[in-house]
């Protein structure tokens, strides 16, 4: 009795849960408006007949017609006394009408004789007094040059002769492509370069950023609260001070671009100072640490090279603007190469300033690391003091910071308020955190940036491109730039994520045997990790290159240029042979990336 | 001179690695470390250049405290301490004259260093010292395409020219067969007698100790269970280092 209970509560247990999946699927065939008869009329059936006709016959060739014409006079109603059109000439294509003419003939059969075989075309009515032609079918001649059809003719309002007229068209000569081939070969490469653009950008941005995502990089950088406060606090003031130095080199880069002479000779003399004072600056190899004295020099070199090199780098842009401009004009139809080199000069501008901010952020952050380790020899309770203080002063600069991004969305009326408060809180929370740690703790610096980019990646690889190109088409406008951009955002998370996973997988040995050299962080990424993650990085490359390729077919959808947007047009407006000739060449391009990305990732892997 | 004073190493999950081991090594002195595996062996020699970080304790070296410095001073230290592994541990694709010029990470300029640039002497002493160990016409080749030994010869150079006042061998010939281990531990000897190289070296057969070692540590479960003589080990310590079961072979 006991063994047998569970047995009936288990079939009850099976037999409710058959009896929800068959609810589930009753309500999703529902809700998806599952409508078997529709799939079953005739009508339907015919519509679906000729779109998959239609799609398999892309427009890509057209031929040479030549049309033949044959008329017959008809009259509809009769004339007084019959009509009967003249005898027609046998040994040509000619028509007959039974009958010849009529009151409102409801059925009257066209036959036409002597026509080219397997020609087809229309018959069309042309009322006397008016130019329009009335199609009144599509004629199919058979192999003996014979058709037969069937044709409604209403009374006309006069009683003169009308005509009946049958044109066959025949293809003559050899194909040539059509206007929607032209069309589809330029989309179609449009395409493969959104793709290749996005993914190459999408590729320089992700590889940073995937070391920042490895946990097993990141869980081992460790730091004080005191240094961790002092980063955060000298952070901001490296990105302004960044700012500001690139802003200041502009105008003296604009100064010399002036005079060409004055620009060539900066360029060729600048690189040259720079490379003697790094000579000097960045010894090889140093066995003891040498004096300060002569470290303080070496720093105010470095410094100097590195503001002459902002100049150069402003002068070379400016340059390469100018230039590229220039050379466009003279290079007739290649113009776009020296756009191209415009465009990079266009380029290497914006990217000095980020990455001087970057690099000066970078710099004041290992400044306060070093002064944190300074401060952190010491112990007691000046210390603790100095951690408190440090620790409420980082946490409202950071509160502040996120509310300043916050108010930014929103607007908020009340804005002083809502700083107060939110540096309050942050001030607050740090107070708390420094009064409660104990100075000589290491906090587990790199886990929380781990955690912060993993985030950011993870939510921004979570919104698809066709929503991101709407944004993009917003700020640079419809067409395949916004489409790359949106696809380069969307790789760059995607990517992100998948070479952090590969870095975590390399082997652990080759890093601790680096790290045991002596070697600094940045030295045992480029001597230990990047080897080891190359075959990866690779192939990873080519699969996003790949499916950046299918998705670059559909972003025309949402205005990001590219094949899409004319498939999308197409579709719309009916043209399904038009669009055949798109997917055709879709289906070429995919699966030959598809084909060439496995045969690199074989290569490599 | 190491010191090494009540070294103690808690692994996150609560695992003793290490409990309270006290010794020291004077310098030039080969010291064999014997013991089961998990007994600590690779612990304690990654406590020293810091790969683990100790729980507590000290270790002492020409007067610093190595388990007290910060980053930057252990990267100075840790230059002078060469690392020879089990499985080698170089970075399979790239070629063996970058393996070994990685030994020099600590000492070049790191910004030189980031585009593969290192100075003509250090090359031509990766040649010198990739012929010491017999393998300087392989030295562009990928370090994947050697065998074994050669990938420990080459593990060897990279240590070598690190200029290492101590050596630190975790289990260096397990890997390999009885021959390459002889011919690998002579390479060790010869550093260790020729230049005056302190040696420590994991080792899991007794009779690579008795002719190489001129010392035994060893450890069973963290504890430090003998300290002498590699001929003062009979049969009673060798019962006590490697367990009741335990049958002497060789």
């Amino acid at each position: 009795m006991d063994k047998k209970k569970p047995n009936l509560l288990r079939s009850l247990g099976i037999g409710l849960v058959v009896l929800a999946v068959l609810f589930i699927y009753a309500y999703g065939f529902q809700v998806t408006k599952v409508n078997l008869a529709e799939t079953k009329s005739e009508h339907r059936r015919e519509q679906l007949t000729r779109i998959l006709r239609a799609l398999a016959h892309p427009e890509l060739f057209s031929y040479e017609t030549e049309d033949t014409m044959v008329s017959l006079p008809v009259m509809v109603p009769c004339p007084e006394g019959g009509f009967q059109p003249e005898t027609p000439d046998t040994s040509e294509p000619y028509l007959v009408m039974t009958p010849a003419c009529g009151k409102g003939l409801k059925i009257a059969i066209v036959e036409g004789f002597n026509f080219e075989p397997f020609s087809s075309g229309p018959l069309n009515f042309r009322p006397a007094d008016s130019e329009v032609n009335l199609q009144l079918g599509s004629i199919k001649v058979d192999r003996d040059g014979h058709f037969e059809i069937e044709v409604r003719l209403s009374n006309r309002p006069n009683d003169k002769v009308q005509e009946l007229q049958a044109i066959t068209r025949r293809n003559v000569g050899a194909p040539s492509l059509t206007r929607t081939a032209f069309e589809t070969w330029d989309k179609i490469v449009e395409t493969v370069f959104i793709a290749l653009l996005a993914t190459t950008l999408g590729t320089l941005l992700a590889l940073p950023l995937s070391f920042l995502a490895a946990r097993n990089l990141m869980k081992d950088v460790k730091s004080s609260l005191i240094s961790m406060s002092l980063s955060i606090l000298f952070i901001p003031v490296g990105f302004y001070i960044g700012i500001k130095v690139a802003s200041w080199s502009l105008p003296v880069s604009v100064m010399l671009t002036g005079n060409p002479f004055v620009a060539i000779a900066g360029l060729l003399i600048l690189p040259i100072i720079i490379w003697s004072g790094a000579r000097f600056a960045l010894s090889q190899s140093e066995d003891e640490k040498p004096l300060l004295n002569t470290r303080l020099i070496r720093w105010l070199v470095v410094a100097i090279i590195a503001l002459v090199l902002i100049v150069v780098l402003h002068l070379l842009s400016n340059q390469a603007m100018l230039g590229g401009n220039n050379a466009a004009k003279l290079l007739g139809s290649f113009d776009f190469l020296g756009l191209f080199v415009r465009d990079l000069g266009d380029i290497l501008g914006i990217v000095i300033g980020t990455v001087t901010a970057i690099v000066s952020a970078g710099i004041l952050n290992s400044l306060a690391g070093r002064l944190g380790l300074i401060l952190n020899r010491k112990s007691g309770t000046l210390i603790h003091i100095l951690q408190v203080t440090l620790a409420t002063t980082a946490g409202a600069l950071l509160f502040f910071l996120l509310a300043a991004m916050i108010n930014w969305f929103y607007q908020f009326n009340n804005t002083m308020g809502f700083f107060t408060a939110a540096a309050s809180i942050g001030g607050i929370l740090g107070f708390i955190l420094g009064l409660i740690n104990n100075p000589e703790r290491s906090m587990p610096t790199g886990m929380i940036v781990y955690f912060v980019s993993r985030t950011i990646l993870n939510a921004t690889r979570s919104v698809e491109p066709l929503v991101m190109v709407i944004i993009f088409v917003v700020w640079v406008g419809i067409g395949p730039f916004a489409g790359s951009m949106a696809l380069a955002l969307h790789t760059i998370a995607a990517l992100g994520k998948l070479y952090s996973e590969q870095v975590e997988n390399i082997m652990a040995g080759p890093l601790e045997a680096v790290r045991a050299t002596g070697a600094n962080r940045l030295q045992t990424i480029i001597y230990a990790v990047i080897p080891q993650i190359i075959p990866p990085y690779i192939s990873f490359t080519m699969y996003r290159w790949d499916i950046n390729v299918r998705m670059s077919t559909i972003i025309g959808f949402a205005g990001g240029g590219g094949i899409g947007f004319l498939l999308i047009q197409n579709i719309n407006v009916l043209n399904y042979r038009a669009a055949s000739a798109q997917m055709l060449a879709i289906a070429i391009v995919v699966a030959s990336m598809d084909y060439i990305s496995s045969v690199v990732r074989e290569r490599f892997v | 001179m190491l010191k090494i004073q009540n070294l103690t190493k808690i692994y996150d999950g609560g695992v003793l690695a290490l409990d309270k081991v006290s010794f020291e090594v004077p310098q030039g002195q080969f010291t064999a470390i014997i013991g089961l595996s998990g007994s600590g062996k690779s612990t304690l020699l990654r406590c020293i250049n810091r790969l683990v970080e100790p729980t507590s304790g000290d270790i002492f070296w020409n007067g610093t405290n190595i388990t007290k410095a910060n980053d930057d001073e252990l990267r100075l230290i840790r230059r002078k301490i060469g690392m020879v592994f089990q499985h080698f541990n170089l970075v399979h694709r790239s070629s063996v004259l970058t393996n070994v010029l990685a030994g020099r990470l600590g000492y070049v300029n790191p910004i030189m260093s980031l585009f593969n640039r290192f100075p003509k002497s250090d090359i031509e002493n990766a040649f010198k010292q990739l012929e010491r160990v017999g393998i300087a016409d392989k030295a562009h080749s990928r370090a994947d395409e050697l065998s074994g030994g050669q990938q420990q010869r080459v593990g060897i150079a990279r240590a070598m020219i690190q200029e290492p006042d101590i050596i630190l061998a975790d289990e260096p010939v397990a890997s390999l067969d009885p021959v390459l281990a002889h011919s690998i531990m002579q390479y060790l000897e010869k550093i260790n007698k020729e230049e005056g190289v302190t040696i420590l070296c994991s080792l899991h057969f007794l009779d690579l100790v008795h002719r190489y070692a001129d010392r035994v540590v060893a450890l069973n479960e963290g504890k430090l269970m003998f300290d002498g003589k590699p001929t003062d080990i009979d049969d009673k310590k060798f019962k006590d280092i490697y367990g009741r079961e335990a049958e002497r072979v060789g």
